[in-house]
């Protein structure tokens, strides 16, 4: 076989692979092992889809309360509406064994670069349900000096389950939404996340900045709100 | 009062047991500069650097033992501080402390040599509105980012300005850890925000000695998300009344919204019907039942991990109690169901049918509190963890400004729905429960036995309303389309919530929104206690008394 040749193969199971994953599927569903074979052999193939349905069947949930939707989280957990029936109901009370996190309820400035801390703890693939009103938008406190305008200002979003506060039958709508599309081995698009976590020396050297500097250290690690941006 | 040896009478007490406000005004002498009237009381205008002796005499001679509220604000020519004083005896002799300041210069003496509770008070005062407090123990921000630039209540902050916030508390947990002296045995660890037993966003900054809390730091202000400035620009008649449901988020919306209610119809002088008192009365103390539900099942949850029987009763009795109020208000948890001037609608047809459920649940209820009472009281597990812990005792707890079960826990028999009554509660027949434990354990049995009075309280009402003549069903007062209180109009009132007395203090400048809007939460005060209870002993024993004091964070932040 000639070099040409061989080069067209690679090639060609590179789009292979690209074509069994078909549209809407990105990198967090893909196993390391794909990826060292290059290309999908069949086998490996039913492995991923076997791996997405036992993924979206037994979903550890990150034990996370803020606000006023967490009440009716807690009552979506326990008895009656009991979500554990649904393969999604175990609550873990530490990030790194969690894959989704419900953020239920308003975020605040101060908050923001915590919890954003909590979601990069999880292991990857991980999920984000976004519980009630205030995670959308900012909801009935969107007006607030010092309310994040929706949860997608930091991280990204999988599903959104609008009310205030949803009912544990609209979280648990959601939640089976989530799963279904994870074992479908889709995920939404992520969306723009203008608030990030970075070091205060990397900012820009504004007057805030200039102001803060002899309070915040050079590599502390800051979140920069422009609230006339996010509005 | 029981616990307390019997003293001469307060100075300036008629003796028919209210307030003569010339003789207090003669105690005080020449600090007195001017008199204002507020609705609920006089207020004494004082200068700014005589704030300490004024309440101290106030306190030591007028036995104003309780500090209920701060309130800063600010005029176009001044700012304002308010201490709204009030009698753990009699919480209707209340008097107000004006104490202006310049706008170049606002700095203002500090009360907290007087009250602890004026330490956290103040700081939010100087946090969102900008009054220094000269002499203040603990300078800081409370609610707000240290690093924030401006004060968002005052009337020249640009809410649009960028602003930065660190993360530097958690940065890295090792680090922290590496950092502590060789020698020493001290350890410093964070405890939340993020952190299942501190019940939401709370962050606890702990400082250990081996096995024992040396000190302790509340860091509250992750869920502040604004309500005073959101009621600041909402109108008095409609759009202010969904956002007391979410202070108190456990249920116990209609408590909080009758604070509102309460305190907007005795500004506006407005009537509410009897019927609609006895249905605000029962509905109310269902929120109660289920807000103390709530606070039973996670206390057992954090003392002892008990998630698979008393969180689980706790959670099955407040699915048929949110039944209940969803039949009545359309909602489970945020009702949106007072109005000012009565409530919004009818109790749900068939009423028979209403009525019968409402019986059902409170036959029940006697087993199911038998059942809470020995997998709790009379659980040996239980009484070893909570029995001689976290210690409260009564006087700290009213310097503290503490109220509700946490109060009550230790001996202070404070209730403003007896003490100050409103509603229907002074028609009734039901008990003001007290205990003089002062430990965690009292506070939980508390919480239980008020359960059974607040049922008592629903079972009274369910007869009164059966019996209701059809024709006299009025719910709801005439009350005007745009509500405008005369300018000027200053009133503080408070109710009982779930965790203590819930306060409001507004002030009406002519227009249809309140100018000021203060919320006097009960949760921040009783938070307050946290380091007299827990510095010294273990930290499972600090989780402990964090869980009996059963704050709610939307309500310290607000």
């Amino acid at each position: 076989m000639s070099k040409n040749e061989l080069h067209d193969t690679l090639d060609q199971a590179q789009s292979t692979q690209e074509a069994r994953m078909g549209e809407g599927v990105d990198s967090r569903f893909n196993s390391k092992l794909r990826e060292a074979f290059g290309s999908t052999p069949f086998i490996l193939t039913k492995f991923d889809q076997f791996m997405n349905w036992v993924r979206g069947s037994s979903m550890f949930m990150l034990l996370f309360g803020i606000a006023c939707c967490s009440i009716e989280m807690m009552h979506t957990y326990a008895v009656k509406h009991d979500l554990d029936r649904f393969g999604a109901g175990v609550p873990r009370a530490s990030p790194r064994q969690a894959d989704v996190i419900i953020v239920p309820g308003t975020i605040v400035s101060k908050f923001a670069p915590r919890m954003k801390r909590v979601y990069d703890q999880m292991p990857e693939p991980k999920f984000v349900v976004s519980m009630g009103s205030c995670t959308i938008s900012g909801g009935p406190f969107q007006e607030g000096y010092n309310v994040i305008k929706g949860v997608e200002e930091v991280i990204p979003v999988d599903i959104h389950v609008p009310g205030c506060p949803p009912r544990p039958e609209a979280l648990i709508y959601g939640i089976a939404k989530l799963q279904e599309r994870i074992a479908n081995g889709e995920t939404s698009p992520v969306t723009v996340k203008p608030y990030e976590l970075e070091q205060f020396g990397d900012l820009e050297q504004d007057e805030l900045v200039t102001k803060l500097a002899d309070q915040v250290d050079e590599d502390d690690l800051v979140m920069r709100y422009n609230w006339a941006d996010s509005a | 009062m029981s616990l307390e040896q019997p003293r001469q009478p307060d100075a300036g007490v008629t003796p028919e047991g209210d307030l003569d406000y010339d003789e207090l005004a003669d105690l005080l002498g020449e600090r007195v500069l001017d008199r204002e009237e507020h609705i609920n009381a006089e207020g004494f205008v004082v200068r700014p650097d005589e704030v300490e002796d004024t309440l101290s005499t106030l306190k030591q001679e007028a036995g104003f033992d309780h500090l209920s509220c701060v309130t800063a604000q600010d005029y176009q020519d001044r700012y304002e501080s308010i201490y709204h004083l009030k009698k753990y005896d009699d919480p209707t002799q209340e008097l107000s402390v004006v104490v202006p300041t310049t706008r170049d210069d606002p700095t203002s003496e500090s009360a907290a040599g007087v009250f602890d509770t004026a330490d956290w008070q103040e700081r939010e005062a100087f946090d969102l509105v900008g009054v220094d407090y000269e002499g203040h123990p603990d300078p800081r921000r409370i609610l707000l980012p240290e690093t924030w630039q401006g004060h968002p209540l005052s009337q020249d902050y640009n809410q649009d300005k960028p602003q930065i916030v660190p993360l530097r508390e958690h940065a890295n947990p090792t680090e922290e850890r590496t950092n502590v002296p060789q020698e020493s045995d001290t350890m410093f660890i964070n405890i939340g925000p993020h952190h299942p037993a501190t019940h939401g966003v709370l962050h606890i900054k702990t400082t250990l000695d081996g096995e024992q809390v040396a000190d302790i730091d509340p860091d509250v202000g992750y869920l502040h998300r604004c309500e005073e400035q959101m009621c600041q620009q909402s109108t008095y008649r409609h759009q202010i009344m969904p956002y007391p449901d979410r202070w108190d988020y456990i249920s116990a919306g209609i408590l909080n919204e009758w604070a509102y209610a309460r305190a907007a119809e005795d500004m506006a002088d407005l009537a509410v019907p009897e019927y609609a008192q006895v249905i605000r009365t029962m509905s109310a103390e269902m929120c109660r039942i289920a807000a103390h539900l709530l606070a039973v099942g996670t206390f057992a949850l954090d003392i002892y991990g008990d998630f698979t029987a008393i969180f689980m009763y706790a959670i099955r009795d407040r699915e048929v109690i949110q039944n209940l109020l969803e039949d009545l208000t359309g909602q489970r948890l945020m009702f949106n169901y007072l109005r000012l001037g009565g409530v919004a609608w009818d109790l749900p047809e068939p009423r028979e049918e209403y009525f019968e459920s409402v019986r059902d649940f409170l036959d029940e209820w006697p087993s199911r509190l038998e059942e809470y009472h020995n997998l709790l009281t009379s659980n040996e597990l239980f009484q070893m963890r909570v029995v001689d812990t976290g210690i409260l005792p009564p006087e700290e707890a009213k310097s503290y400004g503490a109220t509700g079960p946490v109060a009550r826990g230790s001996g202070v028999d404070y209730d403003l729905r007896r003490d100050d009554p409103y509603g229907y509660y002074d028609q009734l027949d039901w008990d003001v429960v007290t205990d003089e434990g002062c430990d965690n354990f009292a506070r939980a049995s508390v919480r239980l036995q008020e359960m059974e009075e607040s049922a008592r309280i629903i079972e009274q009402c369910v007869d009164l309303l059966e019996d209701w003549p059809e024709d006299e069903r009025d719910i709801q007062s005439n009350v005007p389309r745009t509500l405008k209180p005369e300018p000027d109009t200053e009133i503080y009132r408070a109710v009982e919530g779930a965790k203590g007395e819930l306060g409001i203090y507004m002030r009406s400048d002519g227009t249809d929104k309140p100018a000021r809007f203060k919320i006097r939460s009960p949760c921040f005060c009783n938070l307050q206690t946290l380091p007299v209870m827990a510095e010294g002993e273990y930290i499972p024993d600090m989780i402990a008394a964090l869980g009996s004091l059963d704050i709610v964070l939307g309500e310290v932040d607000r």
